[in-house]
């Protein structure tokens, strides 16, 4: 990124990368090359630490060989207060790519008498650079002459014919200067050097030390005018270059499990979207760190990485405590995937902590950030630093389609919404999880309050906390109103009871109509057996009938034949 | 101006007495170091005759010398003996300042 608008600046104004992080983002490149620099600031504000290494990355980096004339330390002390910081003076000072020089002035040793003027310093110098061929110097402090030399008046004709020369030389020069009272630096510098000048600020508020840094101008380029927050730490200067980010980031719309499946479905059945923030808010005890954890399980589950920022507990607590709930956080931490950074908010201030949680996100590369819980930084700082410090953060993440969940602990009193728009508005899906009081006990209650750009459930669910997880359950709501734990149970009973009372009556009234049919059957048949008997005794009779008849013509026809009466038998037969 | 090889007279009156080694920085032959080496061949003559010598360094021909004595201004006059170290910079044209610097004062 740098380098690209280090060529589009080409035509304009050549810059040289610092290397240090975050600085050639804010300078859009770094510093104007082959020109002098000023960097002020007070005392321990980081000016010469910025200086060395500007040098060292120089020289390991970009391959651009520096002079480091120090008024200060000596180059053993200078070695040894870097050494810390993982660079290795001795090493690039053997190789050639860098030299220190320490430039010592005792004003006691020295008395004026004339006219003089700093050609001895312009030759130390000029003979430094030319024998490691250096691009790059940084004069740390060179305000010190004003204090080992008389005569102000030369000193300030000599320093402007310094830079003159050095830009003249084509060297990119890093000047260092002690901020005064009322001007940048104590001496006036920045009336000599106008091309750049950087401030550097070490603040303490509240106890807490905050460092800072801030373009106050760079002549043809545009640069940012914020200040920044930067950190010293075991790999160097760090500055975060965080509010330039803006509401540029693209969305997605792809989703992912919260980690508990009931609480998937009240968000639409999926779960919070990718690159989302989700603030889970509540009272103590509630269980948002075991929200987080099962979401940080989900997300190992899935083998993406994950950083857990813990202000409140140690890993090892957490760990053991997500356990009692049947989370193993354990092994996702073996296996790389996941990883605590547990840090007392008091530590140090709020933009240093903003600035490691950003070198540890950069250097890490988590799908999923936890921050647990935010509010504990409001210890170190207002709780408008604290949003500004969230609004940051969250602009990093977003960019990089992390997804953060945030708890922030909640007073028990007052309304547990009021409390937090000041972050609530910052977060794109709001678990509330609270207390509900009934009956002479506490049990907990989760309702989404808000979840942008999805469907999502209006309903409070009952929040267990099981050796399985965490459980959300239907609340009962009945005309006496929102019923949880015990209550809830004993109101469920009491409703079974009923119901099998009801189911009991029921049964007994169906007993009662079967036996009624069966009698009412029984009778059916045994009219039915009257009836048959009677049509029985009317066939029998009728059967009697027909053979009494069928007798009477035989008779006849006997007595016929008798009588000889052929003709009239032979009619009736045809 | 002879550079370093051309040092000041040297007039011993008694050997391996307190003998003044002072060695004068200069970066070239500017107007400034010759006036400052002119003043202090002066200044020695009055006040140190036969017990002093002067080296002069050049430091466009030998820069490396310059961080030795710790050397930014020029010219710088460097009492190197007796001890203590003493800097003295500038053209030394303001002699009782000069003799200040060199400790010459009280035994005037």
């Amino acid at each position: 990124m740098a380098k690209e608008k280090t060529k589009l600046l080409r035509g304009n104004l050549q810059k040289v990368p610092t290397g240090i992080v975050g600085l050639d983002e804010i300078t859009n490149g770094g510093l104007p090359k082959g020109r002098p620099t000023l960097v002020c600031g007070g005392a321990g504000s980081g000016k010469t630490l910025l200086g060395i290494e500007f040098l060292v990355r120089g020289a390991t980096q970009f391959n651009e060989p520096g002079v480091f004339m120090s008024f200060e330390e000596s180059a053993e002390e200078l070695t040894k207060n870097v050494a810390s910081l993982g660079f290795d003076l001795n090493r690039l000072t053997a190789s050639k790519r860098l030299l220190v020089d320490y430039v010592h002035i005792e004003r006691s040793e020295i008395e004026e008498t004339g006219e003089y003027d700093l050609e001895g310093l312009f030759i130390r110098l000029g003979n430094a650079i030319d024998s490691i061929g250096a691009k790059r110097v940084v004069l740390d402090t060179i305000e010190s002459l004003f204090a080992g030399l008389p005569n102000p008046s030369i000193l300030r004709a000599e320093l402007r014919r310094l830079f003159r020369w050095l830009k003249k030389k084509g060297m990119t020069a890093v000047i260092t200067g002690e901020r005064g009272d009322n001007a940048l630096t104590r001496h006036g510098l920045e009336e000599y050097v106008s091309d750049c000048v950087i401030l550097l600020d070490h603040r303490v508020l509240n106890q807490i030390s905050t460092r800072r840094l801030r373009i106050v101008k760079y002549r043809g380029s545009t640069h940012g005018t914020n200040e920044f927050p930067f950190l010293i730490d075991e790999r160097g200067l760090a500055v975060m270059p965080i509010t330039s980010l803006g509401l540029k980031h693209t969305v997605t719309n792809q989703r992912i499990s919260t980690g508990i499946p009931r609480l998937d479905s009240m968000l639409g059945g999926k779960g919070y979207f990718r690159g989302s923030s989700i603030l889970v808010s509540g009272t103590a005890g509630t269980g948002k760190t075991s929200v987080a954890a099962h979401f940080v399980d989900a997300a190992c589950r899935r083998g993406e990485r994950s950083v857990f920022f813990a202000f409140e507990e140690s890993p090892s607590q957490i760990i053991r405590n997500m356990r009692s709930i049947g989370i193993d956080l354990q092994q996702w931490v073996e296996k790389g995937l996941l990883r605590f950074c547990a840090d007392r908010p008091t530590v140090y201030g709020l933009e240093a902590h903003l600035a490691s949680m950003h070198k540890y996100i950069d250097m890490f590369k988590p799908r999923v950030v936890i921050v647990d819980p935010v509010t504990n930084l409001s210890a170190v700082a207002s709780e408008a630093d604290v949003k500004a410090m969230l609004i940051r953060l969250l602009d990093q993440m977003k960019f990089n389609q992390i997804t953060a969940l945030f708890t922030t602990l909640t007073a028990a009193t007052g309304s547990l919404e009021l409390t937090e728009v000041g972050i609530s508005s910052l977060a794109d899906a709001w678990l509330l999880l609270r207390d509900i009081e009934i009956g002479g006990e506490r049990n907990r209650g989760l309702y989404i309050l808000k979840s942008r750009g999805m469907a999502h459930s209006n309903q409070i669910r009952e929040f267990l906390l099981t050796n399985k997880g965490v459980d959300l359950i239907d609340v009962y709501v009945g005309p006496s109103g929102v019923l949880t734990g015990s209550a809830r149970i004993s109101q469920e009973t009491q409703e079974r009871d009923v119901e099998s009372i009801r189911e009991r009556e029921i049964e007994r009234k169906r007993l009662n109509v079967e036996t009624k049919r069966k009698a009412l059957e029984a009778q059916i048949a045994s009219l039915r057996a009257q009836f048959q008997a009677e049509e029985q005794e009317l066939k029998k009779l009728t059967e009697q009938e027909k053979m009494r008849q069928n007798g009477v013509s035989k008779l006849r026809e006997k007595m016929a034949s008798m009588r000889k009466e052929d003709t009239n038998s032979e009619r009736r037969k045809r | 101006m002879k550079g370093k090889a051309g040092g000041g007279p040297v007039k011993n009156a008694k050997p391996n007495a307190d003998i003044w080694e002072l060695r004068l920085y200069v970066a070239g032959q500017t107007p400034k170091s010759l006036a400052a080496f002119a003043n202090l061949k002066k200044i020695c003559e009055e006040h140190l005759k036969g017990k002093y010598h002067i080296e002069v360094v050049d430091l466009l021909k030998n820069p490396q010398l310059a961080s030795g004595d710790q050397i930014l201004a020029i010219p710088t006059l460097v009492r190197k003996l007796p001890p203590p170290l003493k800097k003295i910079i500038g053209d030394l044209s303001n002699t009782v300042r000069v003799l200040v610097g060199l400790d010459l004062r009280p035994k005037m």
